[in-house]
């Protein structure tokens, strides 16, 4: 019990203010969720008999879904069964989809997902490039100018001749659509 | 793509998040659900003529509080459903509530009644009670998929019941300004049987409209 305080004390204070919009604190709650939720699938997948690079692609996944739905977590909240509940959302549609045996699903204890750390992540199967030709024009564009030459929205709306909202929405929704597209692509 | 490079995009230019934006978006399309399917009953079957005797008031006031009995349990739930982590299997009960008062009320009613027990079940209109109902739910229906898109439910077969019941339920309380059957058994079965119906084709959609 110990460890899910500990985890609530660290992160959900991280989660607050990348709520307010503080990027090193999303970052720092993004990695370090990467790595429990790394040491959650690839536990849950071994059993399945599948490998790591399945467990990055359904980790990278969920960071997506954690960051588009963080609108959706109640900061009144505590934040581990939050988590949980997108990472075992995705687990089950991974499952799902890829045609598994839905018994296979062990009932496990919320606490299962902080329990563990596993820093050593592989490459996920998806290219960011090949990710992004799947966007409409607009929210490759948005994308580019705000998430990867890290200017402002208000720039990336001057330049691009977007209002600064409809940036907002294109990052929004691209994002959405490149989780859409990875949910595709593992669906051999 | 590695992991680190995946969190470097997200965490670049993080925008603030507007709080509980998509509770208000979920209360405000219950209101236009509700004005939406008034006006679908005004332009089909149109209000009941001569409303204004104490016992159709009554009996539009019970209808009335019927369907406010589920659609007022149904958005808290929905409300919870649509935040990960907060379900709960107690309010569930608190929605047949609503059901299990009409039915029962609904019995008293004919053991206390003398006559015409076929008349209070059926009434004059029930076939039109019961296609008026889920048809008038269709637009608060399609209203509430979008508002649920806009939040991340994780159980989606009872999230969309619990949509289609509280759709079923705006149907319900638009018909009630048409109907002219006022009697307790008919209000237990056809309103609630559509209402539920609502809710069965809610639970069939639901894991296909409300996947993210």
């Amino acid at each position: 019990m110990t460890d899910i305080r500990l985890t609530e004390l660290e992160l959900r204070p991280l989660m607050i203010a990348s709520l307010e919009g503080d990027a090193d604190a999303h970052k720092a709650l993004l990695t370090r969720l990467s790595s429990r939720l790394r040491a959650y699938f690839k536990g849950r997948l071994a059993r399945l008999g599948r490998g790591p690079v399945e467990a990055e692609d359904l980790m990278q996944e969920v960071l997506i879904a954690i960051h588009t739905q963080r609108h959706t977590y109640d900061a009144t909240q505590p934040l581990t069964p939050w988590v949980y509940a997108i990472a075992r959302y995705k687990f089950l549609d991974y499952l799902r989809r890829t045609m598994a045996a839905r018994n296979a699903v062990p009932i496990e204890e919320t606490t299962e997902i902080v329990a563990h750390d596993d820093v050593e992540g592989v490459e996920s199967a998806f290219d960011l490039k090949k990710l992004m030709t799947v966007l409409s024009p607009k929210a490759r564009q948005a994308i580019q100018y705000v998430k990867l030459d890290g200017l402002s929205v208000r720039e990336a709306a001057m330049r691009s001749g977007m209002s600064e909202s409809a940036v907002k929405v294109s990052i929004h929704r691209g994002l959405k659509t490149m989780a859409r597209s990875i949910r595709r692509g593992t669906q051999e | 793509m590695r992991t680190d490079q995946l969190i470097e995009v997200l965490s670049t230019n993080v925008e603030p998040v507007t709080r509980r934006w998509i509770d208000r978006a979920l209360i405000w399309t219950v209101v236009a659900g509700a004005v939406g399917a008034f006006c679908v009953m005004l332009v089909t079957v149109g209000p009941r003529s001569g409303v204004g005797g104490a016992a159709e008031l009554g009996f539009l006031g019970l209808k009335l509080l019927f369907a406010l009995g589920i659609i007022g349990p149904g958005v808290a739930y929905l409300m919870r459903l649509m935040h990960p982590g907060r379900d709960a299997r107690r309010p569930f009960a608190v929605l047949l509530l609503p059901f299990g008062v009409i039915a029962l009320a609904a019995v008293a009613a004919m053991l206390a009644g003398p006559s015409a027990t076929r008349a209070s079940i059926f009434g004059t209109q029930w076939a039109l009670c019961l296609v008026c109902i889920p048809l008038f739910a269709v637009l608060p229906f399609a209203g509430l998929v979008w508002a649920l898109r806009q939040g991340a439910p994780t159980n989606l077969r009872r999230t969309g019941a619990i949509a289609g019941l509280v759709a079923g339920a705006l149907g319900a309380a638009a018909y009630a300004f048409h109907c002219p059957d006022d009697s307790l058994p008919f209000i237990a079965i056809w309103y609630g049987g559509s209402i539920a119906l609502a809710g069965v084709i809610g639970a069939l959609l639901g894991p296909k409209l409300l996947r993210w």
